[in-house]
């Protein structure tokens, strides 16, 4: 059997075990089981996978595999990866295992939670192994699906509302990709579903022309291209944790992920035409998302635009189309999703204690809490672009990517995009002085407690991934580096 | 010089135990921990500069660039790439042996400064951390990396001005510290990607081809760099940080606000020299008189400041203002011909880092026994503190330019280079300095001489500081009388070639007479118990002495700026418009389309008639239809 379908595979044999679990502790042990083995499994592969490459392996894709499962549609469970698709894979293995330590302590229900947790894993590491459009597109629904109802029971505040919100806003990007899709596989002769050979069809400049941005904007929905991210904010803050988590973390990256490879990839007169009009959406979205950051007053929310304006600069690098922004992207992605998750779960700790996420109402947390201020601080820290910590990486790739476009309009657009970062430092510098320093006001909360054990398990983890892809870049930037050449090669055939 | 990796591990090494374990140690371990590590870093720096100056010179006369650690860090493309590694040249190892020295000396200090605070621990990891970042500036091989470690020092910063977390005032400060130098940074940052993209390479020495071919981007991507070292020089107008930067603990205000980090902008401009004289003149002009403004505005501020602390930073601002018109009025880099400005402001650079962290640690020690920042708290001290205003009196006389203080002979060739430059800018510079002497004795007679504060001293009899804080003094002292004797020119000048300092008694003169004035001018209005003449103009131009204590609201203008403008005008507005534009359009199509269904709803309504009617009036319509068409 090929060693990717494990990914799939161990999920669902979590799902039998969560289902036939009778006590908490035995949903636990499948939890820690089952994310631990997938974590394992990640780093096997990644290991593996350099391993194969520097042996030198040049397909495109290795450990591939096809089955065909409808034959009129040519519908196929055709798996393969590279080097984007193995971080990816890597950054949802730790986000899923971490993500379980930090529903530690969720109720009620926790049987049903943690069974809709690995059915949305299930969707999304069966995303990142797929090369056949159909199948990716079954399993991004199926990471979908459930966020509604992760949110709609275990959430707080408005939860129907914002699950709803959320849901609706997804699936219409959806529909949009569905057609998108249906349009590349006609175009491209209605002979595969496979990615890997339609990219050897040459779809008619027509038909990129209407599909493009029907893909484009299909995934862009959950990449939060500006004006369709509205659902972040609200989803996020009415979502528990670990989803929050697991979300910005991992299910944003779908959309970023998509976008590169089977809009951008599959359709490279689409992207040449409709590139800047993207991108100026995309540079909005960097910069709009950062300011909307500066005034919120929940953690979420702030969180939220921050996100707005950290996917922003994913989509915004992979537009640029030079092989050095499109590993940035890549970057960025791994990097965003490391720190964010680390931010959420630091969030939902805090107000698990505190009851409140209004930044007004919290203070001097220092002294009361100091494990997890550190925690905020150094996530702080990472996501303004702290040498050391995971978003200079990933920032300085994309800028230096983007600079090779040295026509105006796209300089004009990366010296926009670059401003985020003065941005950036103003609403996290306030958040870490409104809510961590200065002396806590309010007496209730001076008995709150430090993290517990798997809150800071959970924490450490993240917080180590962070600053090991902060310190030692190399590996992670080399791999994606050699995996996004073809992708760039394709677009600038034109 | 493998060893010399030395210097930047030990650092780093001390600062993650103490991070992950000094909350176990005692205050005492924490201490000795990041104090032993400092002091191996201070002997490894001095051997390096040793070996490096005595293994002599090539063939050409210069002293080798050494490379001895370089590898690649982050990848972009086959030319451009961030390496980490050490670069060893005569102004690196020159910062090797500032940075050390300082830091060891603030290690050391800080000893009995901060006796039983608590986060002692926290403080000490900190220390370790700027000193690495700091380190690791100085000796970067590349542009990127010295942005890398440019930021990280920035970071140290703002951990340590905000040290006294629970002080609203070192919050602000830290914040404001930090968001003003990355919006400086933000105009590094786009320089580095203007050179990095048309030279192709993030070393300091792109080809001759890309050079010739720069045209005006050059000059545009040195220019941007400069914004970037004057954020963190705090050259007028970003200066604004650096005032609010002593809520911090005051050794660090030796440390970083005095001696290093401030004076990383004078060195980026050092490092990147060679290029701003050939291809960027104007450019180097330019710096040259951001410096003398800066000097000028933070020279007359100073004259009225109130707050020790606040004088000596001031005092920081208006020197760093010299160090870069120093460099700014070079216009070859020959020292012979118009290159004499970039030997003066490196040794400028020098000389200053150890009479303003002696002057800090002095403020510091005084600070320590009146327990107040105010000049009104103190007067009288010399009797209490006699190392203490000995020491502080020989960093004044070396601040004011007296020979044979160091500050003397690297003001003097700061002078001399401004002559060269132009007898204009000779001339205010000239004036400046008399200024520097002025307000620095006012400060001295202010805290050593005058009323005594009995009230306060009943209560409280200030004393001399213990051992771990007057050796510092002590030796930064001896080091300050004895550093102008270097023969500076030997090892450091713009072209690399040995320049042998001679004084030009004409300028030396002009400006010791100068100086004496202004003690003399001092004297006759501070070092008596009451101060009438200074009362009196106080009282006369009081229009004018509030605008200089309020810093001619150079805070309000930017405070204006931050809140009104950005905030105000770009953030609420923004976060209005997604909340009730964006987000309202999303709600619409869902409040549209529940709207469609709810119209459409009476007609599923369970009539059995209105089915009827409906299936044979489109019958009808159909029918037509088809008979039509």
């Amino acid at each position: 059997m090929n060693i990717l379908s494990l990914f799939v595979l161990i999920p669902l044999l979590m799902l039998l075990g969560l289902w036939m679990s009778r006590s908490l502790n035995q949903v636990r042990g499948v939890m820690v089981a089952g994310s631990g083995l997938l974590l394992v499994l990640a780093v096997w592969l990644a290991v593996a996978y350099s391993g194969l490459r520097s042996a030198g392996a040049d397909e495109e894709m290795l450990f591939t595999a096809s089955v065909t499962w409808f034959a009129p549609l040519h519908i196929c469970y055709s798996v393969g990866v590279d080097g984007i698709s193995v971080v990816m894979l890597l950054l949802s293995a730790v986000i899923v295992f971490t993500g379980t330590f930090a529903s530690w302590k969720l109720k009620p229900l926790t049987k049903e939670y943690f069974l809709w947790f690995t059915l949305l894993s299930t969707g999304v590491f069966g995303f990142f192994i797929s090369t056949d459009l159909f199948t990716m597109f079954m399993f991004y629904e199926v990471a979908l699906i459930p966020m509604y109802l992760l949110i709609g029971v275990w959430g707080s505040g408005r939860k129907e509302y914002s699950a709803m919100k959320l849901t609706l806003m997804l699936m219409g990007g959806s529909a949009f990709l569905l057609i998108g899709i249906l349009g590349i596989y006609y175009g491209a002769g209605g002979e595969t579903m496979n990615i890997l050979e339609i990219v050897k069809e040459r779809i008619p400049t027509e038909v990129q022309r209407i599909f493009f941005p029907a893909v484009f904007l299909g995934f862009g929905v959950l990449g939060a291209l500006f004006p369709f991210h509205t659902w972040s904010p609200d989803g996020h803050a009415s979502a528990p944790t670990a989803v929050s988590m697991l979300h910005a973390g991992v299910l944003m990256k779908l959309g970023g992920y998509g976008c590169f490879r089977v809009a951008m990839y599959l359709m490279p007169t689409g992207a040449a035409i409709w590139g800047d009009f993207f991108l100026v959406l995309t540079t909005v979205s960097v910069v709009y998302g950062a300011f909307s950051a500066v005034v919120q007053t929940d953690l979420k929310y702030i969180n939220a635009y921050s996100s707005v304006s950290h996917c922003g600069l994913v989509l915004f690098a992979l537009l640029m189309m030079t092989r050095v922004s499109a590993t940035g992207a890549i970057l960025q992605m791994l990097s965003h999703g490391l720190m964010t998750a680390l931010f959420f779960a630091l969030i939902g700790m805090i107000y698990g204690r505190t009851h409140t996420r209004d930044i007004r109402q919290l203070s001097g947390l220092m002294k009361i809490m100091p494990f997890l201020s550190v925690g905020y601080v150094i996530a702080g820290l990472a996501n303004l672009g702290l040498p050391g910590l995971s978003g200079f990486v990933a920032e300085m790739t994309v800028f230096v990517g983007s600079f090779e476009r040295a026509d105006l309009f796209h300089r004009a657009c990366t010296v926009i995009a670059t401003t985020s970062i003065v941005i950036t430092a103003v609403y996290i510098l306030r958040v870490v002085g409104r809510i961590l320093y200065g002396t806590c006001r309010n007496p209730e909360h001076l008995k709150l407690t430090d993290a517990t054990w798997d809150e800071r398990f959970a924490v450490i983890c993240l917080v180590v991934a962070v600053a090991g892809l902060g310190l030692s870049p190399w590996w992670a930037s080399s791999v994606i580096s050699a995996s996004v050449e073809p992708i760039i090669s394709q677009l600038s055939q034109l | 010089m493998d060893y010399t990796i030395l210097i930047l591990a030990l650092p780093a090494l001390s600062f993650l135990l103490l991070a992950l374990a000094g909350m176990k140690m005692s205050h005492r371990v924490a201490g000795i921990v990041g104090t032993l590590s400092l002091a191996a870093v201070t002997v490894l720096s001095y051997a390096t500069a040793c070996s490096y100056f005595t293994a002599g010179r090539m063939e050409d006369g210069l002293y080798p660039t050494l490379v001895p650690w370089n590898f690649e860090w982050l990848p972009f493309t086959p030319s451009l790439h961030i390496d980490m590694g050490i670069l060893l040249d005569p102004i690196s190892v020159l910062m090797l042996v500032v940075v050390s020295t300082v830091s060891l000396m603030v290690h050391i200090y800080s000893f009995g400064y901060m006796k039983g605070e608590k986060g002692f621990q926290r403080y000490y990891a900190f220390l370790s951390l700027f000193t690495f970042a700091m380190l690791g500036l100085v000796v970067a091989t590349n542009i990127f990396q010295m942005y890398v470690f440019w930021e990280l020092v920035g970071v140290s910063s703002y951990l340590l001005i905000g040290f006294y977390y629970t002080k609203p005032e070192a919050i602000a400060a830290s914040k404001k510290a930090f968001i003003v130098t990355r919006f400086a940074d933000l105009g590094f940052l786009i320089g580095i990607l203007i050179y990095g993209y048309y030279m192709q390479t993030f070393t300091f020495t792109p080809s001759e081809e890309r050079l010739m071919q720069a045209g005006m981007v050059l000059p545009w991507a040195l220019g941007l760099m400069f914004v970037g070292g004057a954020g963190k020089s705090a050259m007028f107008p970003l200066h604004i940080w650096l005032p609010d930067a002593m809520e911090g603990p005051t050794p660090v205000s030796a440390l970083i606000h005095a001696a290093t980090m401030v004076v990383a902008g004078v060195y980026l401009v050092a490092r990147m020299f060679p290029l701003y004289v050939d291809f960027a003149p104007h450019v180097l002009h330019a710096v040259a008189w951001v410096g003398a403004f800066t000097a000028l505005y933070a020279a007359s501020v100073a004259c009225v400041q109130s707050d020790i602390k606040r004088v000596l930073a001031f005092s920081t601002i208006s020197q760093i203002g010299f160090m870069m018109v120093a460099l700014g009025v070079c216009t070859d880099a020959d020292p012979h011909g118009g290159g004499l400005g970039y030997m003066a402001g490196m040794f400028h650079l020098f000389t200053h880092a150890m009479f303003k962290a002696l002057l800090f640690l002095g403020a510091g020690c005084i600070i320590h026994a009146v327990h107040s920042n105010e000049m009104e708290m103190m007067g009288g001290l010399r009797r209490y503190m006699p190392v203490t205003h000995i020491t502080f009196l020989v960093a004044c006389l070396a601040i004011a330019g007296i020979p044979p203080f160091s500050g003397f002979f690297s003001k003097d060739e700061i002078l001399t280079a401004c002559f060269g430059f132009s007898p204009a800018m000779g001339w205010i510079m000239t004036a400046i300095a008399g200024m520097t002497a002025f307000y620095m004795f006012r400060l001295y007679y202010g805290i050593f001489w005058g009323k005594e504060n009995r009230e306060l001293h009943a209560r409280h009899t200030p004393h001399e500081s213990p051992l771990a804080m007057t050796f510092p003094l002590v030796f930064l002292a001896l080091v300050t009388v004895g550093a102008g004797f270097i023969p500076f020119g030997r090892f450091v000048s713009a072209n690399g070639h040995a320049y042998d300092i001679h004084l030009d008694w004409g300028v030396a003169g002009t400006s010791i007479v100068v100086a004496l004035a202004a003690i003399a001018l001092a004297t006759w209005m501070y070092a008596r118990d009451r101060q009438p003449v200074a009362d009196m103009l106080a009282a006369r131009f009081s229009r004018l002495h509030r605008a200089a204590y309020r810093r001619f609201y150079m805070d309000e203008a930017w405070l204006f700026v931050t809140k009104r403008v950005i905030f105000r005008c770009v953030s609420v507005p923004v976060a209005w418009f997604d909340r009730h534009v964006i987000d309202q359009f999303m709600n619409f199509l869902a409040w549209g389309t529940n709207a469609a269904g709810e119209s459409l709803q009476p007609v599923q309504n369970g009539r059995i008639q209105a089915y009827t009617w409906w299936f044979l009036s489109g019958i009808i319509v159909l029918t037509a239809v088809l008979l039509l068409f």
